[in-house]
Formats: C-alpha cells, sequence, structure tokens
C-alpha cells in the first residue's frame, strides 16, 4: 500500500536524499521516495505489520533528523 | 529566516572591522574574530555536535566545524570566520531560492477555489467546494472562480480557461455547456449544476498531478545524489591523509601548512549545493510546463522528451480535428441545396457519424413525415423512399449493384454518391480536417531533431496517406485495428537507437495501451478528460499540437540547465580541490568552490522558470 506525507523540516536536498536512503532500508518498506522541493515523503509498504512499519519508519527519521516532521495527507 | 539574516549582518560587520581595523594588538582583532564566528557558527557547531553524536562523519554541519575550528587552531582566525560566514550566506540563499520557487509554482497553480456559493432551501450560502454534492446548483458570478465542474443550467456567459490550458482567448459558454473549475468567469451571471465531487474535479486532480510530479526523479537526479554520497568521504579521507602524510614524508614540509590545505578540501566536500539546483531544475522545468497548459508527471520524463527520436501520431482528434465535415457537395440537374436535403432526409435515422455530419451541414429540421421508408445496406449505404422517390446514397458498391451510371469523385475523403429514382443526382465528399496548427507542428519537430515521425490510423490508406502526405509525416501505417497499433508501436521500438525515445501521442480515449507502452505517452486535449489523465504521461490540456514543441524545447533547455549545473559544479570543485593540494589556492578559494558554485547553480536553475507563456 502507499502513503503519503507532508515532510517539513529538511534542511537540504543531501539530508532529504539520505533520509531517503535510510527509510529505504526499514524492514517491510518497499519503496519511499522524498521530494525536497514539494516537501513530499511516498511510502510503499506491505499491507501486514503496516503499524509496525510505520512505527519503525518514524523512529528512523528521528533518528536521522530529528528536527523533521511528518504528517499524512 | 530573518533572524539568520540578522545574524549574517552582524557577523560580516565585527569581520569587516576586524580586516580593516588595526587596533595594534593581534588579540583583540582576534577576539572580533572570535565573537563574529560565534554569532554566525553557534547554530553549525551546535548542530555538528548533536551529528557526531549519532554517528554522521560526512555531515555539513561537522565538515564546515571542523573545518573552520581547524583554521582557528592554525591561526587562521579571519579564513575561519569567512568560511561560516559565507556558508551560512549560501545556505541562507539556497532556502531563500527553494522557498521562492516553491512559491512560484503554487501561485501559477493558483487555480484552488476558495468557495463555493450553493443553492440550498432557496438561500444562497457560500461554503467550502468541499461540502457540495453532486446535482446541486452553484451561482458564480462574474470575476469570481468557478468552484466545481458541472453543466450550465441559466444564464451564458464568457470564461477564462488560462489557468488551465494556458489560452489566453477566452471561451463562450451558455446553458447547456460544461465547465469546469479552474476556470474564471468573465462577463455573466451563471448557474452550475454539479457534476463531479471537489475531490475529483480538474482542479484537484491537476494538483495532485503536478505535486506528485517530483518523486518520479529524472536520472540526472539519481545520479547527482549517487555522486554526492561517494565524492563527500572521498574527498574527506584525501583530506586526512593530506593532512598527516606529506609533513611525515617530505622534508621541510610542515604540519600547518597541510592541515590548511587539508581544511581547504572539507570547506570544497559539502555536496549540498550540487545537489539541489539539480531537482530545483526539474521543479522548474515542470511548474514552467503547467503554466503552458502541459502536465508532465514525473521529472523522468520530462528527462526522457529531451531525447525524443520517434514521434507517433494517432491520426483522428489528434492530428485532425476528429470531427466529421462536409466539404463538398456536387449535384446533377438538381441544385446543390436539394441534393443535401434529399441526403440529409435519407439518413435521417442514422447515427453513424457520416451520416450525423450531413444532417449538421443541412442544419434545417427534418420533416419526417417526408420519409416513407428507410433501410441500412450494410457497407454500402441507405435505400430510402422519401416523397415517393426511391433514394440511393452510398458508395461506389451501391450504386454498381443498381446499375447506375455515375462519375467517379477523385477526391480524398468518404464519398456519398446519390441516386434518385434509379438516376445519378451527383455527390456529396465528406472528411475529416486537419487541425490548424499540425503541418507546423510536424516541421517544428523535424527541426527539432525528431527523427522520424509515423502516423497510425485505423482509416482508410486513401485518407490516412492523403493526411500525412499533407502534414510531410515521414511513414503511414494504415487501416490499423487498435491491437494492430500496439503492434506497430513494438516494432518502432527496435528501430530507435539506444537512447532515444519514443514517444506516442493520442487522445487517450482508446490507446491507454499504447500510451503506456511508449517510452512517453502524451495524451491530448486532457482538459475534462479523465481517462486522457489517466492514462499519459504527459497530458496537453488543450488539443493542439505545436503544444509537443513547446514540451519538447522545454525538456530541452531544462536538460541544457541541469547539464551545465553538473559539469559546471564538479568542474570547479575537482579544480579548487587539485589546486589547494598543490598549495596553489587558499581556503578562500575553497569558499567560493563551496558557496559561489551553489549560487550560481541555483540561480542558473531559476532560469527555467522563467518561460514565456505565448
Amino acid at each position: 500500500m502507499k502513503c503519503k506525507f507532508k515532510i517539513k523540516g529538511l534542511d537540504c536536498a543531501n539530508c532529504a536524499a539520505e533520509l531517503e536512503r535510510a527509510l529505504n532500508k526499514v524492514d517491510g518498506v518497499k519503496n519511499a521516495t522524498i521530494s525536497f522541493m514539494t516537501e513530499r515523503l511516498e511510502l510503499e509498504y506491505d499491507e501486514e505489520n503496516k503499524e509496525e512499519i510505520l512505527k519503525n519508519a518514524k523512529k528512523v527519521i528521528k533518528r536521522e533528523e530529528p528536527d523533521v516532521t511528518i504528517e499524512e495527507i | 529566516m530573518k533572524k539568520k539574516g540578522i545574524k549574517i549582518i552582524i557577523s560580516l560587520i565585527l569581520f569587516v572591522l576586524g580586516l580593516v581595523i588595526n587596533f595594534n594588538n593581534e588579540l583583540i582583532n582576534n577576539i572580533i574574530f572570535a565573537i563574529a564566528y560565534i554569532i554566525v557558527g553557534f547554530e553549525i557547531l551546535k548542530k555538528a555536535v548533536r551529528n557526531i553524536t549519532r554517528g554522521k562523519v560526512f555531515d555539513e554541519n561537522f565538515l564546515m566545524s571542523v573545518a573552520t575550528i581547524g583554521a582557528f587552531a592554525i591561526g587562521q582566525f579571519p579564513e575561519a570566520v569567512a568560511v561560516m560566514l559565507f556558508y551560512q550566506v549560501g545556505e541562507l540563499f539556497q532556502s531563500y531560492a527553494v522557498d521562492k520557487s516553491r512559491k512560484s509554482i503554487s501561485s501559477l497553480m493558483d487555480i484552488r477555489p476558495d468557495f463555493a456559493n450553493v443553492e440550498r432551501n432557496g438561500e444562497i450560502k457560500k461554503v467550502d467546494p468541499d461540502e457540495v454534492n453532486i446535482g446541486e446548483i452553484i451561482v458564480v458570478k462574474p470575476g469570481e472562480k468557478i468552484p466545481l465542474d458541472g453543466t450550465i443550467v441559466e444564464g451564458d456567459s464568457t470564461i477564462d480557461t488560462k489557468a488551465l490550458t494556458g489560452e489566453s482567448l477566452p471561451q463562450d459558454v451558455a446553458e447547456g455547456s460544461q465547465v469546469l473549475n479552474g476556470c474564471i468567469n468573465l462577463t455573466g451571471f451563471i448557474k452550475i449544476k454539479v457534476t463531479k465531487e471537489y475531490g475529483e474535479s480538474t482542479v484537484s486532480k491537476i494538483l495532485d498531478l503536478v505535486e506528485n510530479a517530483s518523486s518520479k526523479k529524472s536520472q540526472s537526479e539519481n545520479f547527482i545524489t549517487k555522486f554526492a554520497r561517494y565524492y563527500t568521504p572521498i574527498v574527506v579521507i584525501i583530506a586526512v591523509f593530506l593532512a598527516i602524510i606529506p609533513p611525515l614524508v617530505i622534508e621541510g614540509a610542515t604540519f600547518s601548512d597541510w592541515i590548511y590545505r587539508a581544511l581547504s578540501f572539507l570547506v570544497v566536500s559539502c555536496p549540498c549545493a550540487l545537489v539541489i539546483s539539480i531537482p530545483l531544475s526539474f521543479f522548474g522545468g515542470i511548474g514552467g510546463a503547467s503554466k503552458m497548459g502541459i502536465l508532465i508527471k514525473g521529472s523522468n520524463y520530462l528527462e526522457q522528451l529531451a531525447n525524443t527520436e520517434i514521434m507517433v501520431f494517432d491520426k483522428t482528434g489528434t492530428l485532425t480535428e476528429g470531427v466529421f465535415e462536409v466539404q463538398k457537395v456536387k449535384s446533377i440537374d438538381i441544385s446543390e441545396d436539394e441534393l443535401l436535403k434529399i441526403t440529409a432526409y435519407a439518413e435521417n435515422y442514422s447515427n453513424h457519424p457520416i451520416s450525423l455530419s450531413v444532417k449538421k451541414a443541412y442544419a434545417k429540421d427534418i420533416d419526417e413525415k417526408q420519409i416513407q421508408d428507410t433501410e441500412e445496406l450494410s457497407g454500402r449505404g441507405v435505400v430510402a423512399k422519401i416523397d415517393n422517390k426511391k433514394v440511393l446514397v452510398g458508395n461506389e458498391k451501391l450504386m454498381k449493384e443498381n446499375q447506375i451510371k455515375f462519375e467517379k469523385c477523385k477526391d480524398i475523403g468518404t464519398v456519398l454518391y446519390v441516386a434518385i429514382d434509379e438516376k445519378y443526382a451527383g455527390y456529396i465528399v465528406i472528411s475529416d480536417k486537419i487541425k490548424k496548427d499540425s503541418k507546423n507542428a510536424i516541421e517544428e519537430l523535424k527541426k527539432n531533431n525528431v527523427k522520424l515521425t509515423v502516423m497510425l490510423t485505423g482509416d482508410r490508406k486513401a485518407v490516412g496517406e492523403h493526411v500525412a502526405e499533407e502534414l510531410g509525416i515521414d511513414r503511414v501505417y494504415t487501416e490499423l485495428l487498435p491491437d494492430g497499433k500496439v503492434r506497430k508501436v513494438e516494432s518502432l521500438l527496435k528501430e530507435k537507437s539506444e537512447k532515444g525515445k519514443l514517444a506516442f501521442v493520442g487522445d487517450g480515449i482508446n490507446d491507454a495501451p499504447v500510451l503506456a507502452l511508449a517510452d512517453i505517452g502524451i495524451a491530448m486535449g486532457g482538459l475534462g478528460s479523465d481517462a486522457a489523465i489517466e492514462a499519459a504521461d504527459i497530458v496537453l490540456m488543450t488539443d493542439e499540437p505545436s503544444k509537443i514543441v513547446n514540451a519538447i524545447n522545454l525538456s530541452r533547455r531544462t536538460m541544457k540547465i541541469v547539464k551545465e549545473n553538473i559539469i559546471f559544479a564538479i568542474f570547479i570543485k575537482i579544480l579548487v580541490l587539485v589546486l589547494s593540494a598543490i598549495g596553489i589556492s587558499t581556503m578562500w578559494e575553497a569558499v567560493f568552490a563551496d558557496v559561489g558554485v551553489s549560487i550560481i547553480a541555483i540561480l542558473n536553475a531559476l532560469r527555467v522558470l522563467r518561460v514565456k507563456n505565448n
């Protein structure tokens, strides 16, 4: 399944690219894309354990970029 | 951003003070530099500490902190302040540029309606467009934005569709006309019956599409982020070696000299400037395109469009109007009007596009009492009894079968021969009109290095070949069924070079499989057609083929800027790295290679946003 988020507080395009890489490594995440320009995060992940996957993804964001917040749209 | 600006100005003043005034005591100058540094660099230092505790060695903040603290350590006070100061100037400029282009895109996409005046229980209520249901009546005053898609039930007006189509000529609408949200009602007071919920409306779809476009990344974007991923660590590692090895190995080499060179490396190692200018260019390109009524669903498509080698067109509705029109009426013994009238009567009960075009050309009411009998003969035409006269309307076959002597018409198009009471009475030629700008578009495409233009059509050979010749299309395949079109595109895909792309242009109605198969699927007449918007990679809001030329030009321009930025930034960075390593360039050049390059690349990227709206 696919989910879109507004992602705020990213400092630079390279940080966005790094966070994107980190999110792609989260178990169960099939594909993560961050657009720095439109401040959007698109997450594609397994339907099963979606709560768990989302929780882990948020943890990764907290670890990589503490100032970044996401909000589902 | 303002706060950051003030800090930079204070720090800059102190920095200049420290440089210009000689206090006769180096300590005072150095204290001034240190204060300037803390003011402008405190945030960076804080972030550096935070990031390093999480093991992020190649973080920009950390690199800048090490470079500047190192400069202080070897006594290069002004350099230390300058690096931090200009780094912050660069950051500020970067966020300003990003902010500006985000704003300019959203203003260009300023088509979102704010409210709807809905009629409920005889009263007019101002509500959010979201809250209006299908079937409700909304009222739009002159000057207001139409908030929802619907049909006009009362009033007439002219509407401005520029925000959606890039077309500056206003359109006349009247009762029964379909109108789309995002258009501006110019002259009259209109009532509209809503046909779609806001979430499904044209504006919502367009906004969604443009906002999602940047998540489909181009190869250039992927290249640059990948480059940055290796570039920074490599430069940092070289810097470490540079600081340690030469002083140990080379006789007379001092640590302070080589550490200075290494610190310059750290300044140049920051990747961000490089990374931001590329998505910024694509973002600008996609935004500029939507201003012209061209919706591009991803940066990757914008990139590929520049390499279009083969352009395949559908005929009907794409290069031609898709509307059949009577082109010529030639009668024998009776008047042309009479011939048209009799044909229209004979074709009265048929819904075939050809029959409809005859009735449209006749344009008068048909008195059905005069039609005594009609029979459709499949593949031949119609036999009818009108005013007690036997009327035959059809193709050559029908005439021959009835042994009617007729004069063969050589015009291109569908020819209807007419016989009255077994006697030849004349013919009517019906054909599809070629769009005004088709020929020009094909010429322009050829000038723009599209190597092969192809037309596919289900239409008859004579008609297809005639249209292709008229337009100067290189190759034409006629009498194709839908799956035949798919097979032709498959074989054309094999003809292109490895880097070249094949684009298919259709009206999106029944060519979804071909649109999907082509490297780039372009649908035209997207305005109001959900099918086209769904199926294509690029949607032209109007149905002008010339928009394809605009799109290709824009794509080439964007790609040129992208390449300029990549080459320029990498070249300057490597040049300064080499010059620093051999001791020719100083930390000042390193600051330029970081901040200067970043500012120039961003300014260059912002050029994409400035598209002429013709």
